[in-house]
């Protein structure tokens, strides 16, 4: 090992150094980079954590509007000791993921079927394009008192939220997956004697899939955010009530927990989706190691 | 199938023209009074310039594009749709990069409605045929050019076509490994017997392969000539570019086609 001289990240080796040599140097390589890129990041998040505490601390800013970190910690630690003011906090955390999780899956769903059909028929496509530009083009938040004053206070106005933030971004995505489906593989399938359906299913949507995961991706984000703000309208329970009580009471801290609360719930489900994901795409090529 | 059918051709194309017309209402041109004939079991190359219409040709067999004056037949009849006996190998890559190499070949026999079991048994029998049988479970990205284009030849042959066209299949693979996939394709036609409709630019390429070479003018195609090349089967495609006949063969079809390459490129020229 000691026969390699390391310059500047290239890693030169003299002849006759086995392959054995170069792999394993190679794997050490890996993992020292592996190493500095995690210290830093924990070395951020401790100095950023840090100077909040402090600054906090010695009223460099004011804690009653900007808590600290261990304030939020400890709200969140009586949340999930002693329940909120409103009741159990995991009430009021499952109310929200209802909320989320049906918009997510009944809209993802419809905007897969929708960007699916309309993508595979030009002609519907020509007709509708100009409706689906128009309610595009409309912030999805302003409908938030519309669908309470008409739903209520309860579930549906929250889930119809989530769904149309959601719907509209897999819909683009999966009917931009289709358009790029390849016209030589199409052909290919249909020559070989595929009925359009199986065109569709075998073809079109794989080749549509990684389009539309991009989308999910993001849209899971969406439908806490159209939950959420269904909350902040108008609601009885969910994490966006506990925002909104919060704000009433100028609890910082509440804030702040609620948002880490959110924070956490989303990157949970960012990872089960990347898991499912790759599950999925094992056909794709893998990025081989760049090694000098 | 009666007797007297089979006599018939199995690709004819009557005066059939091809027009395409853009969104803005211009019109071009791609065929204009074609006339080909592919007999059974005939090994038939197209050679023309570039852009002049020769893919053209193999879309109006398929049944994926319809003439605009003219007929099609196949077999005796007219072309209604995409037909079953007709199997495609294309210039581009278009296996499935999702499914690995034996779903690939066995999706035409799952298309047409067979078992899962008879269409394994299929295409682990045409794998072996293109010897592949231990690339059963790669992915097509996982397969070198040479190999992908065999896995495309099964992926074709495992129907049975009765008639194959080709798109400049062999175009994007280095020499070395196009002249052995010549050889693969010849032995697999030699056992099949499918009439074949070769298109490719390569006048070598379709001389060493061809029972009949056509010659197509400059865009809008027509035929220019067609020659038949009287070399004895079975052909080495290695080693037949070394032989006389197969040299002076490629010389006078190079002269009649060498005035419409210079067509194209003096008209592209022009227009640019």
């Amino acid at each position: 090992m000691t026969d390699i001289t390391m310059e500047t990240g290239i890693t030169s080796f003299r002849p006759g150094t086995s392959d054995k040599e170069i792999e394993a140097a190679a794997l050490k390589a890996i993992k020292r980079r592996k190493q500095t890129v995690f210290f830093w990041q924990i070395t951020i998040l401790v100095a950023a954590l840090g100077l909040w505490e402090l600054s906090s601390d010695f009223g460099w800013i004011d804690p009653f509007f900007y808590s600290s970190p261990s304030g939020v910690v400890q709200r969140l630690y009586e949340w999930t000791t002693e329940g909120t003011a409103e009741g159990s906090l995991w009430y009021h955390l499952g109310v929200t993921m209802e909320e989320a999780l049906i918009g997510f899956f009944t809209g993802s769903i419809a905007g897969v079927v929708i960007g699916v059909g309309l993508g595979r028929n030009p002609m519907l496509s020509d007709i509708f394009s100009v409706y689906i530009k128009a309610i595009n083009s409309i912030p999805r938040v302003v409908l938030a008192p519309i669908f309470i004053m008409i739903m209520g206070l309860g579930l549906a106005s929250k889930v119809a939220l989530a769904f149309v933030m959601v719907f509209f971004v897999v819909f683009a995505n999966a009917f931009q997956g289709v358009r790029e489906a390849d016209r030589d593989m199409i052909a290919n399938a249909r020559i070989l004697g595929a009925s359009d359906w199986q065109v569709t299913r075998t073809v079109v949507i794989p080749s549509a899939m990684s389009w539309i995961f991009a989308s999910l991706h993001v849209s899971f984000g969406f439908a806490i955010i159209g939950a959420i703000v269904g909350e902040f309208v108008g609601a009885r329970f969910g994490i966006g009530q506990l925002i909104s009580i919060a704000k009433g009471t100028f609890d910082a801290a509440g804030m702040f927990a609620a948002i880490v609360l959110v924070m956490v719930v989303t990157l949970a489900a960012e990872y089960v989706m990347t898991l499912v994901e790759n599950r999925l795409a094992k056909w794709r090529p893998q990025q081989s190691l760049e090694t000098h | 199938m009666s007797k007297n059918q089979g006599r018939e051709p199995a690709i004819e194309l009557i005066n059939v023209t091809r027009r395409f017309v853009s969104p803005t209402g211009k019109t071009l041109t791609a065929l204009r009074d074609f006339n080909m004939t592919v007999e059974r079991g005939e090994f038939v190359a197209v050679v023309g310039p570039t852009g002049c219409g020769k893919s053209t040709t193999l879309n109006l067999v398929t049944g994926l594009a319809k003439p605009s004056a003219g007929e099609v037949r196949l077999m005796g009849g007219p072309v209604k749709g995409i037909d079953p006996r007709v199997g495609f190998a294309f210039q581009k890559d278009a296996l499935f990069p999702w499914k690995n190499v034996i779903d690939n070949v066995m999706a035409g026999p799952l298309f047409r409605g067979r078992s899962r079991v008879e269409a394994e048994a299929a295409a682990k029998d045409w794998l072996a045929r293109v010897g592949l049988s231990k690339f059963l479970h790669h992915y097509p990205h996982q397969l070198s050019g040479g190999m992908r284009k065999r896995v495309a030849l099964a992926q074709t042959f495992i129907n049975e076509p009765e008639i194959l066209l080709m798109d400049e299949p062999f175009s994007a693979l280095d020499v070395q490994t196009r002249t052995v996939m010549h050889e693969e394709l010849l032995k697999l036609w030699a056992e099949r017997k499918a009439s074949v409709v070769f298109v490719t630019h390569d006048l070598e390429e379709a001389v060493a392969l061809a029972d009949k070479v056509y010659v197509l003018t400059a865009g809008p195609a027509t035929v220019k000539s067609v020659y038949h090349i009287d070399l004895p089967r079975p052909r080495v495609v290695s080693e037949i570019r070394y032989e006389h006949a197969f040299i002076d063969y490629c010389k006078t079809i190079w002269d009649d086609l060498r005035q419409e390459v210079e067509t194209s490129y003096r008209r592209a020229s022009e227009a640019a």
